[in-house]
């Protein structure tokens, strides 16, 4: 989340500075790049060594690094794909056949938020627990067993799904109130379009900045997510930073700045991406 | 290319709303048929149902004498345009008119050409390259027509495609879908609530209410023969004045006129009269008095006070001078024959009904 706000605060440099606009820019860019510039100047400096950069050598050159990167990356893109194919189409057909059901998947969409991440989890394990022993007999057992595969823990996906639905059914909706759905839907349908044909080529299109705004969301809560992969015992690449940096306070920083500059480079690409598709 | 299309029986229930009461009606081929009614009355659901995006509850939908009440609505063969705007954002002008035939895998420069030659139709060739925020609403929904024309339909629907626009706007753009519409010959379904849009444009016009058909007829018929008081109270202005019947004949301000159709039992009656039905000429001591003028350019109603009630009558506009209000004046109805209705006035005051000056 840290790292989208940095995102705004960045971009907003471009504008034309006005005296107003810069007495509440400053003490906003205080407030980010202070601590910030602080974290670096202790990651590169030591009075014994002077200025150095070994931390960041050293950090990528640690084992596991590029493997819990990757690993994220995949769980993040995972999650995009699954929780973006689940609820668009389910959000449209509660728009076109059922709209009195709206205020219940409102709700139950932003149920996540109101559950601690903590209980989530527990919850989480107990049901693993038990629905291994439950499953032990039955040809669903190999399953549920393949679900919780480190080397891609599927069950972290189904986790960060339910985590990240508050967010992006936000975004989707805010994006869909900017059409006329249902409109658009008959006009498409009246001149033959099938259902898929509707939803990949005139409901998407139209729906671009906000199904960007829930990947970066959905990205950004991915990379940064500690609780549910720690507790579920992997490693993505927030685990593997603790893990690493364990008691060395040089090398700690060194990774948190690390990874905000990663995930700011990674939404910067994907937010050039949808923009420049727009313009197309 | 041009079908023909019949609602049998059609009959669709909302929850406690019945939108379509058994509505039976045949647009015949190439035929422009007006649906006009109050809103509620069924009319966009009919319209829909022959969309395929309303499933009547029970009867049917007919184009050319098939049964297309199960035909998904992507299959049909009937072009629609909407009352919102529904262009697609993304899409400029060219390519929402060639999207039907993207959907139908027409090649590229196909589709071009067939894009470009149905813009140059609705008058839009140089717009082409524009998206629809770079559209007005009346240029938004001539590109509507043309991608709704791009498939060549057998039918064209059109439900309230003007009700968006400004007055000069939808006059100028409902002539030229009638000018469209003859040059291809095409079977037109034309829902409006506004009469005066039904009855300029189409052949026939059908008056809907409560899901039924109260009357289907040329425009003049339905003007000038309403079939029920709802009919003559919906098509137009209606004077509602205090008669008595005797025979075939019935007394109103004084005057014996013929009645048209059915004479109810009682022989208290509303006699309904057409504002441009009553003549009024300035009289030193007439019986009636200018209430007040209300300038309409071609035209000016007057509210005049009439012996124990109110008349509304329309005149041409270069006697409005002489028609000021406080003037005396003489009223007489114009000879010919008149509907009666039950009563609904409170004897013997006349009173004015429909919208009043």
């Amino acid at each position: 989340m840290a790292a989208l706000t940095g995102l705004e605060t960045v971009s907003g440099t471009d504008s034309r500075p006005r005296v107003w606009r810069g007495i509440v820019f400053l003490p906003a860019a205080a407030y980010f790049l202070i601590p910030l510039g602080a974290s670096f100047w202790y990651t590169i400096h030591t009075p014994a060594r002077g200025v150095s950069l070994s931390a960041y050598g050293e950090l990528l050159t640690a084992e596991g690094f590029v493997r819990s990167l990757l690993l994220s990356l995949g769980l993040g893109a995972a999650t995009i794909a699954l929780v973006l194919l689940l609820s668009l189409p389910a959000m449209l057909a509660v728009r076109l056949f059922a709209p009195r059901l709206r205020p219940v998947m409102e709700v139950l969409c932003t149920l996540p938020l109101v559950v601690p991440p903590i209980t989530f989890v527990a919850g989480l394990s107990t049901s693993l627990r038990v629905g291994t022993d439950v499953l032990a007999p039955t040809p669903f057992w190999a399953t549920i067993i393949a679900v919780q595969d480190p080397g891609f823990p599927v069950v972290l996906v189904l986790a960060y799904v339910v985590l990240v639905l508050p967010f992006v059914y936000r975004s989707l909706d805010a994006g869909l109130r900017t059409m006329d759905v249902r409109t658009l839907v008959e006009a498409a349908r009246n001149l033959g379009a099938s259902w898929p044909y509707v939803l990949f080529r005139v409901v998407v299109p139209n729906l671009r900045s906000a199904l960007a705004s829930a990947s970066f969301l959905t990205l950004a809560l991915v990379l940064g997510e500690y609780t549910v992969a720690s507790l579920l015992g992997y490693e993505p690449f927030a685990v593997w930073i603790v893990t690493v940096s364990g008691s060395r306070g040089q090398l700690s920083v060194a990774v948190s700045i690390l990874s905000l500059l990663l995930i700011w480079l990674l939404l910067l690409a994907v937010s050039t991406v949808f923009s420049r598709e727009k313009r197309k | 290319m041009t079908a023909s299309v019949e609602f049998r029986a059609l009959r669709r229930v909302f929850g406690k709303t019945v939108a379509l009461d058994g509505l039976d009606l045949i647009v015949a081929p190439g035929e422009f048929v007006a649906l006009l009614g109050p809103s509620g009355c069924g009319k966009t659901t009919a319209l829909r149902c022959v969309a395929g995006f309303e499933r009547p509850d029970s009867g049917a939908v007919l184009v050319d004498g098939k049964d297309i009440t199960d035909v998904p609505a992507s299959k049909r063969d009937a072009g629609m345009v909407f009352q919102s705007y529904s262009l697609f954002p993304n899409l400029n002008a060219r390519d929402n008119v060639a999207f039907g035939l993207r959907v139908r895998k027409v090649a590229a420069a196909v589709r071009r050409a067939k894009a470009d030659e149905l813009l140059e139709l609705v008058g839009l060739p140089q717009h082409a390259d524009r998206y629809p925020h770079q559209l007005s609403g009346g240029q938004q929904q001539r590109v509507a027509l043309a991608r709704a024309l791009a498939l060549e339909p057998r039918v064209l629907l059109l439900d309230e495609p003007l009700s968006a626009l400004d007055a000069k706007v939808r006059v100028a753009l409902r002539e030229e879908i009638r000018r469209l519409q003859l040059s291809l010959g095409i079977t037109t379904i034309f829902v409006t609530h506004d009469q005066e849009e039904a009855l300029s444009v189409a052949d026939r016009v059908a008056v809907l209410r409560d899901g039924r058909l109260e009357q289907v007829g040329a425009p003049a018929e339905i003007y000038d023969r309403p079939a029920t008081p709802f009919v003559a109270e919906f098509v137009g202005t209606m004077n509602h004045l205090a008669g008595e019947v005797s025979g075939d004949h019935v007394t109103v301000l004084g005057q014996l006129l013929p009645v048209d159709g059915a004479v109810p039992a009682d022989p208290a009656v509303d006699v309904l009269v057409r504002p441009e039905a009553v003549q009024v000429v300035p009289e030193e001591d007439g019986g009636a008095e200018v209430l007040a003028a209300s300038f309409r350019g071609a035209s000016v109603r007057l509210r005049l006070a009439v012996a124990g009630g109110e008349v509304l009558a329309d005149v041409p506009g270069h006697e409005a001078a002489r028609l000021g209000p406080g003037t005396r004046v003489g009223v007489r109805l114009v000879e010919r024959p008149v509907l009666v209705a039950a009563r609904t006035v409170t004897a013997p005051t006349p009173v004015v009904a429909a919208d009043a000056v």
